[in-house]
């Protein structure tokens, strides 16, 4: 381990480089939580601590039917996604090399086509075919995007993992459904788990396709927060925003973890 | 399901190595990958994903090369070549057409802002990424973890971040205040300014990841072996590192650089809106302007700026795999 180290004192600069290019990458996040505990109502005069702008935000009748959406939208698009994606990953690995390299090509389009293209794509579509805008058309365009951050960690699982267990559950004469549910999705777990999270994240954080295909009833956490901050920035602003920080923080450590037992495992 | 007669016959002939071939299931899955499920089960996911994004781009290609519908709603089923036409010419009530730079100069304020975005975060990324390549494993797990973590925090917050920093109020000018260097308020929020840097830092994490798995890969003997011949400090970066992670820095500049060209939020909120890029525009003719198809137009020539990128970037790494190795 060692050896495969550089002797870094070579480059002197870049450790105090780091912790610049870390407090950039924070001191932002850490202004907005620290002025959600300022209890002066003018934003950004300090003016000691309080907790009261939480309150509000829970009192806040809009904004609690907005979180709910966003946390309806949220769980459904993360089943739905997670569930097609883990049995799409299982089922392309038995396809001949073209045919998977086009199906795992697709499932993976969502990340390559820009947001703002989707957004107006799916908006055209749903207006052609002269569906409301409500929050089943808000989950449909969830669970496409969120289908490739499920698909690509269970497809990475899939591909490490050891194809002697198979072969040794087969030999000893397991069903195909014994297989599958005693091998493979055991060994799978920590891949769909970690799709999961980041399928959980990656919906609760969307902006711009919901913002376009969302109705007047369907609008999620971050599209109000947006008309907030368009309507002039208030502390509630800024507690809101340090709560949906918290959220993504826990589940992308949640994440982690997951991934980092899934490699002592393997 | 086929019956296995060795579930059903007492298990008396012996270990299992011993048993005879017609004994087995007859769908075993030797030498296959450990697909045990049916071919089809990737129906839905594939179909999900054709009908639900490969439609609604199918139809915006279509709308791009319609007429505006009646009364400016929805589009009028004619041929025309308007939406595109209009990117460049305005038509005045002659009908005569005159060149209009308005939205060539939006997109290459666009692809300015973006390629700068780019090249700033390459510069900021490379150096650090480095340095957390060299710590040893625990330590450098956990600065992933550090990077991800804003990696995955609300874009929206992350960008509303930065009012409460630029503003004429904001942190930037308390301390520019406190420390004396000005009196007056510096104006920072809604330039161009407040736009470039909300996209750097925005993106700054999408360079680092890649960038980082390159160096984690990267064989530091190299590098070892060439001071030892004698080598200088740039020459080791610019001979041996930058060229060994090259795909890294492909990778990264692919993933800030596309979703950049299409940013919305920051000129929205930090620029104020003053000047468009791409996406306020069609955002502006699928909302006020309700012009869907010169909206189509405007996607797909952004459509078009993405895939000459992600070709460019394939022929340069010659690897197609490194796009979908990221996640």
């Amino acid at each position: 381990m060692n050896a495969k180290q550089m002797d870094i004192r070579r480059y002197p600069g870049l450790g105090p480089y780091t912790v610049f290019f870390f407090a950039f990458l924070y001191v932002p996040i850490l202004v907005v939580i620290a002025y959600a505990f300022n209890s002066n109502k003018l934003v950004t005069v300090w003016d000691g601590f309080s907790t009261e702008w939480f309150g509000k935000v829970f009192a806040d009748e809009e904004l609690r039917q907005t979180a709910k959406n966003s946390l309806i939208v949220a769980v459904c698009a993360t089943i739905v996604s997670t569930s097609v994606a883990t049995l799409a990953a299982v089922s392309i690995a038995t396809w001949g090399r073209r045919t998977r390299g086009l199906a795992t090509g697709l499932l993976a389009a969502p990340l390559f086509v820009p947001e703002i293209i989707s957004a107006v794509a799916t908006l055209s579509f749903f207006a052609l075919l002269k569906v409301d805008r409500n929050l089943r058309t808000v989950i449909l365009a969830h669970i496409v995007f969120c289908i490739p951050f499920a698909f690509l960690p269970v497809r990475a699982r899939l591909a490490s993992l050891d194809h002697r267990w198979f072969e040794a559950a087969v030999d000893l004469g397991a069903r195909r459904a014994t297989v599958l549910r005693r091998i493979t999705i055991p060994l799978l777990g920590p891949g769909i788990l970690s799709g999961a999270l980041l399928a959980f994240v990656i919906s609760l954080d969307d902006f711009l396709i919901t913002f376009f295909v969302s109705g007047p009833d369907s609008e999620t956490l971050p599209v109000y927060i947006f008309g907030m901050i368009k309507n002039g920035i208030t502390p509630k602003v800024n507690a809101v925003s340090t709560m949906l920080v918290l959220v993504s923080t826990v589940l992308v450590i949640l994440s982690f973890a997951v991934s980092r037992i899934q490699r002592r495992n393997t | 399901m086929t019956t296995e007669p060795a579930t059903t016959e007492p298990a008396t002939t012996g270990p299992a190595t011993t048993m005879p071939a017609t004994t087995m299931p007859a769908t075993t899955t030797y030498g296959k990958p450990p697909g045990s499920i049916s071919r089809w089960a990737a129906v839905p996911a594939l179909l999900i994903v054709a009908v639900f994004l490969g439609a609604p781009l199918v139809i915006i290609f279509l709308y791009s090369f319609l007429n505006r519908g009646k009364l400016g709603v929805g589009v009028n089923w004619s041929f025309s070549w308007v939406p595109y036409r209009s990117f460049l010419f305005r038509e005045d009530f002659r009908g005569n057409l005159e060149f209009a730079s308005s939205n060539l100069r939006i997109l290459w304020y666009s692809t300015w802002l973006a390629g700068v975005t780019t090249a700033l975060c390459l510069v900021l990324a490379v150096p650090a990424a480095l340095w957390i390549s060299q710590r040893p494993a625990r330590q450098r797990n956990a600065l992933v973890l550090a990077i991800t973590i804003p990696f995955w925090t609300n874009v929206l917050v992350r960008t509303y971040a930065w009012i409460l920093i630029l503003s004429d109020s904001g942190l930037a000018n308390r301390i520019l205040r406190g420390t004396g260097l000005r009196k007056e308020p510096l104006t920072l929020l809604y330039t161009s300014f407040a736009t470039q840097i909300g996209l750097v830092y925005t993106f700054l994490p999408f360079m680092v990841l890649p960038v980082y798995a390159a160096l984690e890969r990267f064989d530091v003997r190299l590098a070892e072996a060439a001071f030892d011949l004698g080598a200088r400090r740039r020459t080791v970066i610019r001979r041996v590192i930058l060229p060994t992670i090259k795909p890294g820095l492909i990778a990264g500049s692919i993933l800030v650089f596309v979703p950049a060209l299409g940013s919305f939020l920051q000129p929205d909120l930090l620029g104020g809106g003053k000047r468009m890029m791409m996406s306020n525009l069609i955002q502006q003719q699928f909302g006020a302007s309700r012009n869907y198809p010169f909206g189509a137009a405007l996607a797909f020539i952004i459509f078009a700026i993405v895939l000459v990128v992600l070709v460019i970037a394939s022929l340069a790494t010659r690897k197609r795999a490194v796009q979908l190795e990221l996640l």
